[in-house]
C-alpha cells in the first residue's frame, strides 16, 4: 500500500486496488436538505464517497461545502466539487481551508459550465484561474504549504485531489495530453464525463495505457442512467461534451419500459468498464434520479462494498 | 480597431428630449470604419432624431458635425468654440471619445450615442469580431497568435476545456473554440508539446483588475523643464 496523503476513505479504497464506486449528489435549489439527506442515506453503504456538485450547470444551489459538512455529520464521505467559474483564487483557497476545517478531505477541481447556461445568465463569470491552475495551486498549498501568491500557509493541511476529464470532447488527441497535464498538476484521481460511447472510451483508455498514465492516477469512469428518451435526447443535443451513440437512443426508443432499459444500459456499461485495464472504478451520476444508485451498484455486482 | 454600434434611436431620443440645441457629433476613425459613428451615420442619426422629435412635438434643433478623432484633445480643441454653443452633444464616438470631451471641457454635456463593444476587426461586410481585451500582458506568442483571454469563454490558459466539441465552444455551435484553433495551429507547426507546460495563473493587475491603466513612456515625454 502506498503512503496515504489525506487518509480519506476514497484514497484508501483506491490504494487498496479494489474497484471503487463513487456517487453524485446535487444540492437542492433551496435550503431544505431533506431529499439530499435521504439520497445520501441511500448511497451510504453502496459507495465509497459522494461527489457534491458545485452550482451544477451554473444554477444557484445550496453550497457544495455546506452540503459536504452535512455529509460529514452523517458519517458519509464527501468529494467537494470546486469550480473556477464563480470564485477567484482568494475565495477558492479560503473555501478549501474552510472545507478542510469542516472535515472534508476530497476536493475535485473543475472549470464548471459557463454561467450563460444557468439561472443567472447575466452574471459576471470569474475565471480568475483555470482548473489546471487550481489543481496545481491546491497541490502546492498542501505539499509546499504555500498559497498561490507565495505566502506561507499556517499549520498543516492534507486533502486528496481529483480532477475531471472528458474523453468525448475535442480535439480527441488532446484528451490524453490533458489527462497527463492534470496528473502533473496534482490530480490523484480522475472522474470522467458520462460514458455512453464505449468504443471511443476504450480508444482513449488504450492511449492512456500506452503512456502508462493509468498507473499514475485512478480513473473512475462516469456512468449516467438515462431515465427517459427525452433525457437522452436532451443530453445528446444540449449538454456540452456528451456523446450518445444513435444505437443507444434507438434502443431506448424501442423499449417498452424506458427506465428499466436506461438502468440496464448503465449496468452493462459498468460491466464493460470493469473489464477495461486501467479503469479503477466508476462514478455514478444519476442526475435527478439519485435513488436509483444503490440498485445499480447491486445489480452491477459491486455490492456489498469491500471492507477497508 | 474599436468596434461599436448605435444605441436604439428611442434611447437616444429620450436622452436628447429635454435639450433645445442638440449636436450629433460623429467621429471619423474606428467607428466610421465599423459604420456606426462616422459623418454618414451622424447625418442619418440626426435626420431620424429630427423626425422623432417632430412626431413627439419636441421643439428645438438637431445639427450634425463630425471630427477626425474625438479621443484626442488636439482634435477637440480645433472645434471647441463651436461645440460650446450646444445644450447637448450626442457623441457617436466610442466611450473614450465621450470622456475625452468632458475631460477637456467640463461645461459640455455629452451623452453616448453608441454602445462600445470591443476591439477587433471586420470579418466580412457587416460582421465585426472581438479579438483583444487589452489585458496588458499579451500571451499570443504562447498561443500561436490566437487570444485565449478574449476568445475562450473561460479565459483558460491551459488548453481546451471539457466542453469543446467538434471545434466549437460549449457556448454554442456558432462560436469557435479558441483552444481548438490553437491546438490545430500548434499541431501544424509541430509544437503541440508546448501545451504540456502548465501555465501559471495570470497576473490580472496588468488588466482592468488593477484599476484603470495609465501607460507612461518617459522616453517620449516632453520635458517640461521642472
Ligand atoms: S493576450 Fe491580452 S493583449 Fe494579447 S490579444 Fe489577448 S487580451 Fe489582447
Ligand atoms: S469550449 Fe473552448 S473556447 Fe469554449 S470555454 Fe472551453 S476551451 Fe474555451
Amino acid at each position: 500500500m502506498l503512503e496515504l496523503i489525506a487518509g480519506s476513505k476514497l484514497e484508501k479504497a483506491i490504494n487498496s486496488g479494489q474497484f471503487v464506486v463513487t456517487g453524485e449528489l446535487g444540492p437542492p435549489k433551496g435550503a431544505d436538505l431533506t431529499a439530499f439527506r435521504h439520497h445520501a442515506e441511500g448511497m451510504r453503504n453502496h459507495v465509497e464517497a459522494c461527489n457534491i456538485t458545485d452550482n451544477q450547470t451554473a444554477i444557484v444551489r445550496t453550497s457544495s461545502i455546506a452540503c459536504g459538512a452535512v455529509l460529514v455529520q452523517m458519517g458519509i464521505e464527501p468529494i467537494i466539487q470546486m469550480v473556477v467559474r464563480d470564485r477567484n483564487r482568494i475565495c477558492l483557497q479560503s473555501d478549501v481551508l474552510g472545507a478542510y476545517a469542516l472535515g472534508i478531505k476530497n476536493m475535485l477541481c473543475l472549470a464548471g459550465d459557463h454561467q450563460m447556461f444557468g439561472n443567472e445568465p447575466g452574471s459576471k463569470g470569474v475565471y480568475d484561474i483555470d482548473s489546471m491552475q487550481l489543481l496545481k495551486g491546491l497541490q502546492t498549498l498542501r505539499d509546499e504549504k504555500k498559497f498561490m501568491g507565495g505566502e506561507e500557509l499556517e499549520g498543516d493541511i492534507s486533502y486528496f485531489l481529483g480532477a475531471v476529464e472528458n474523453p468525448f470532447a475535442d480535439p480527441f488527441e488532446y484528451r490524453v495530453d490533458r489527462l497527463e497535464k492534470k496528473i502533473n498538476a496534482g490530480a490523484s484521481f480522475i472522474q470522467t464525463q458520462c460514458i455512453f460511447d464505449l468504443d471511443r472510451f476504450e480508444k482513449w483508455m488504450e492511449m492512456v495505457r500506452e503512456r502508462g498514465l493509468h498507473k499514475k492516477v485512478a480513473i473512475l469512469g462516469g456512468v449516467t442512467p438515462m431515465k427517459s428518451l427525452g433525457a437522452a435526447r436532451y443530453m445528446k443535443n444540449n449538454v456540452s461534451g456528451i456523446t450518445i451513440p444513435d444505437e443507444l437512443v434507438e434502443r431506448l426508443k424501442g423499449a417498452e419500459d424506458k427506465k428499466a432499459e436506461g438502468l440496464k444500459i448503465a449496468i452493462e456499461t459498468i460491466e464493460r468498464l470493469k473489464e477495461i485495464e486501467g479503469v479503477a472504478g466508476v462514478h455514478i451520476m444519476a442526475i435527478a434520479w439519485e435513488e436509483v444508485v444503490p440498485e445499480i451498484v447491486e445489480r452491477a455486482g459491486l455490492y456489498p462494498r469491500p471492507k477497508l | 480597431m474599436i468596434i461599436a454600434e448605435r444605441k436604439p434611436l428611442e434611447e437616444i431620443a429620450a436622452m436628447a428630449a429635454p435639450y433645445k440645441r442638440v449636436l450629433v457629433l460623429g467621429c471619423n476613425t474606428c467607428v466610421a470604419v465599423c459604420m456606426a459613428g462616422g459623418q454618414k451615420e451622424a447625418e442619418e442619426t440626426a435626420a431620424l432624431l429630427r423626425i422623432h422629435r417632430k412626431k413627439e412635438n419636441v421643439g428645438g434643433e438637431v445639427e450634425v458635425f463630425s471630427i477626425e478623432r474625438q479621443c484626442e484633445f488636439e482634435m477637440i480643441d480645433d472645434v471647441l468654440e463651436k461645440l460650446k454653443g450646444y445644450d447637448l452633444i450626442v457623441s457617436l464616438a466610442c466611450g473614450v471619445g465621450v470622456q475625452t470631451m468632458v475631460e477637456r471641457e467640463p461645461s459640455l454635456r455629452v451623452v453616448p450615442g453608441l454602445n462600445t463593444t470591443s476591439m477587433g476587426y471586420p470579418l466580412e461586410q457587416g460582421v465585426w469580431v472581438e479579438r483583444c481585451l487589452g489585458c496588458g500582458d499579451c500571451v499570443l506568442h504562447l498561443t500561436m497568435g490566437i487570444c485565449p483571454i478574449t476568445r475562450c469563454a473561460k479565459s483558460i490558459l491551459n488548453g481546451p476545456c471539457g466542453g469543446s466539441a467538434e471545434g466549437k465552444c460549449e457556448l454554442g455551435k456558432d462560436v469557435d473554440c479558441a483552444w481548438h484553433l490553437i491546438h490545430e495551429r500548434l499541431t501544424s507547426f509541430g509544437r503541440i508539446g508546448d501545451l504540456a507546460e502548465i501555465q501559471p495563473p495570470k497576473d490580472w493587475r496588468s488588466s482592468h483588475h488593477g484599476g484603470a491603466r495609465t501607460t507612461v513612456r518617459e522616453d517620449v515625454r516632453i520635458d517640461r523643464g521642472e
